[in-house]
């Protein structure tokens, strides 16, 4: 469904080009599907290419067979592509109850925009007013920007480290939001995570190194060489550690 | 009224008919209707254009409505209103102007708002200001509030002017005493070649006395602003203003705060912050499916809430 043909990703440092996304060939057709791999490894780059946020350098991006590589972050959303940022998003003004409005796309009742909120943890009546604002804690945000997605309800989902700043306890639901998705939406979901236990539930692992895929297969096959401690994974369990 | 004058009243009151309580309807220049109550009267000066409303001490959960509307082009008037509100009440009043201009002279609404609060008294003034119409002339309002707090008083004057207004100049001055407090929040938004100015001046001469005089606004195409915030802080007092501003196009946005503190228990603060939207903001909304466009007016539509 999704698929990258020859993918590169340069940027321009200090009059030289630098390589973040190296040459990807990939297609992304599992229902869910778990992007891991060392900081800095190209998983948001690669999230932001799928999005439209940013062009490839070379390369061409499908997404159920269509060519979208020249298509805007607008047309590609109405497509049905779904982005949680990695760092969500402040507003000044804008509240809850608009942005999860908006994000569902036509005119929703409370009742269904606090429906929304409770299936990541918030008490819906204490957030659906709120200003998106500085004062809302990073978790708060970071659920907030989940249950955008959720309300989205579109073909792909693409999480971008869902779980940073989750607290523990909360943790065990946010995997059932996951889990939720997967039974209830008939759309595929990709999760950037460093997180074991999201791993534990993908039907497909990507492993994503210094920009170009180290491993990429059922979790079967990929799971346990991970908690082995291949390169990739000493830098995993230490982004782990950070959590 | 015609429906154009009616329109307008809606716009900068939310009126849909005659409003509860006291009110009084000024229309190109003359009384169009008023209303008295028990507790507040209203009675129009001798010596020049304007009323005097006079609230009863303890008046609770009453409003006054006195808006204005022009539609008459090349109607120039200035207009004294001033308030005298007794101790420990507790009212509304809504005010505003509304200029509707098809022709192509100048229309312009001076008013000049004073408020005399008594003690312990509590006062939301609501002020809006709108203009309209296709002709060439100018639409052009300079509201002056003064404002004065006896003890243990509050008033939270909310202002707004977001669309149609060619050129204002609004000047703010108020006198604060013991433990009284002043709060502002005004949204202004300017396009086209519209000039705006505001011009707060904020004495706090009473002890425990605060103030927060909040500025929003937006600037667009080649509109110009200008927001001074001035707060004295004369006694063991809390002043703090603050000026948000978004810019787009080739506007230009100024804001200058003066802090004086002539006691060392004064403590006063200044933010300001003037930009563009954020780029993010904008990436943000387009994944959730807005056009650009569409993305921009919903971050000004929140900002200016
Ligand atoms: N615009 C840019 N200019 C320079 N370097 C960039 C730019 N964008 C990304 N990079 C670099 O590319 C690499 C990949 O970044 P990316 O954000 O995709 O990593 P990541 O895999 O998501 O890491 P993390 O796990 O920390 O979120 C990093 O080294 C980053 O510093
Ligand atoms: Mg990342």
């Amino acid at each position: 469904m999704l698929e990258f043909q020859n993918v590169s990703y340069n940027v321009s440092e200090d009059n030289s080009e630098k390589e973040i996304i190296k040459n990807i060939n990939v297609k992304i057709d599992g229902r869910f599907t778990a992007i891991t791999g060392p900081n800095g490894g190209g998983k948001s780059t690669m999230a932001k290419l799928i999005a439209g946020i940013i062009k490839p350098t070379s390369g061409r991006i499908l997404f159920d067979g269509e060519d979208i590589t020249d298509m805007s972050i607008t047309d590609r959303a109405r497509k049905g592509i779904s982005y949680g940022f990695q760092q969500p998003v402040r507003f000044k003004g804008l509240t809850v109850n608009d942005l999860i409005t908006m994000a569902a796309g036509r005119k929703i009742d409370i009742t269904e925009a606090c429906s929304y909120l409770s299936e990541v943890g918030l008490c819906a009546k204490d957030y659906i007013g709120r200003e998106v604002n500085a004062s809302l804690s990073g978790g708060e945000l970071k659920r907030i920007e989940i249950a955008m997605v959720i309300a989205r309800g579109t073909a792909l989902s693409v999480f971008d480290e869902p779980e940073a700043g989750i607290d523990l306890w909360s943790f065990k639901s946010l995997i059932k939001v996951f889990e939720n998705m997967y039974k209830k939406q008939g759309g595929s979901i990709v999760i950037i995570t460093h997180q074991e236990r999201i791993l534990e539930i993908a039907d497909r692992i990507l492993v994503l190194n210094n920009g170009a895929i180290e491993k990429y297969g059922t979790r079967e096959e990929i799971f346990p060489g991970l908690m082995k401690g291949d390169i990739a994974c000493s830098a995993l369990t230490k982004a782990c550690d950070i959590d | 009224m015609d429906e154009i004058q009616r329109q307008l009243i809606r716009e900068i009151a939310g009126l849909h008919e005659v409003p509860q309580g006291a009110y009084n309807f000024r229309v190109n220049g003359q009384l169009d209707g008023r209303a008295v109550t028990e507790n507040i009267n209203i009675v129009t000066k001798e010596d020049k254009p304007g009323i005097d409303i006079i609230i009863k001490p303890g008046t609770k959960n009453e409003s006054v409505h006195i808006p204005v509307v022009l539609s008459q082009t090349g109607l120039k008037e200035s207009v004294y209103n001033d308030f005298f509100i007794g101790e420990d009440c507790d009212v509304t009043i809504v005010a505003g102007c509304g200029i509707h201009n098809g022709g192509d002279k100048a229309s312009e609404h001076s008013g000049i708002h004073s408020f005399f609060v008594g003690k312990n008294s509590r006062v939301k003034y609501i002020e809006k200001h709108y203009g309209e119409g296709d002709g060439n002339g100018e639409r052009i309002m300079n509201p002056t509030t003064h404002v004065e707090l006896s003890e243990g008083a509050y008033l939270e004057m909310e202002t707004v002017q977001i669309k149609g207004i060619d050129s204002t100049k609004r000047t703010t001055s108020a006198v604060i005493n013991d433990n009284a407090t002043f709060i502002v929040k005004e949204k202004i938004m300017t396009h086209g070649k519209q000039e705006a100015s505001t011009d707060f001046s904020v004495e706090l001469n009473g002890e425990g006395s605060s103030t927060d005089v909040i500025s929003r606004s937006v600037a667009k195409d080649d509109s110009k602003q200008t927001f001074y915030a001035r707060i004295s802080g004369n006694n063991k007092c809390s002043g703090h203003s603050e000026c948000d501003a978004i810019i787009m196009d080739r506007a230009v946005v100024r804001a200058i705060p003066e802090l004086t503190a002539a006691d060392v228990d004064a403590s006063l603060i200044h933010e300001a912050a003037i930009g563009k939207i954020a780029g993010e903001q904008l990436i943000k909304l387009m994944t959730l499916g807005l056009t650009e466009q569409e993305a921009e007016d919903q971050i000004i539509k929140g900002f200016l809430k």
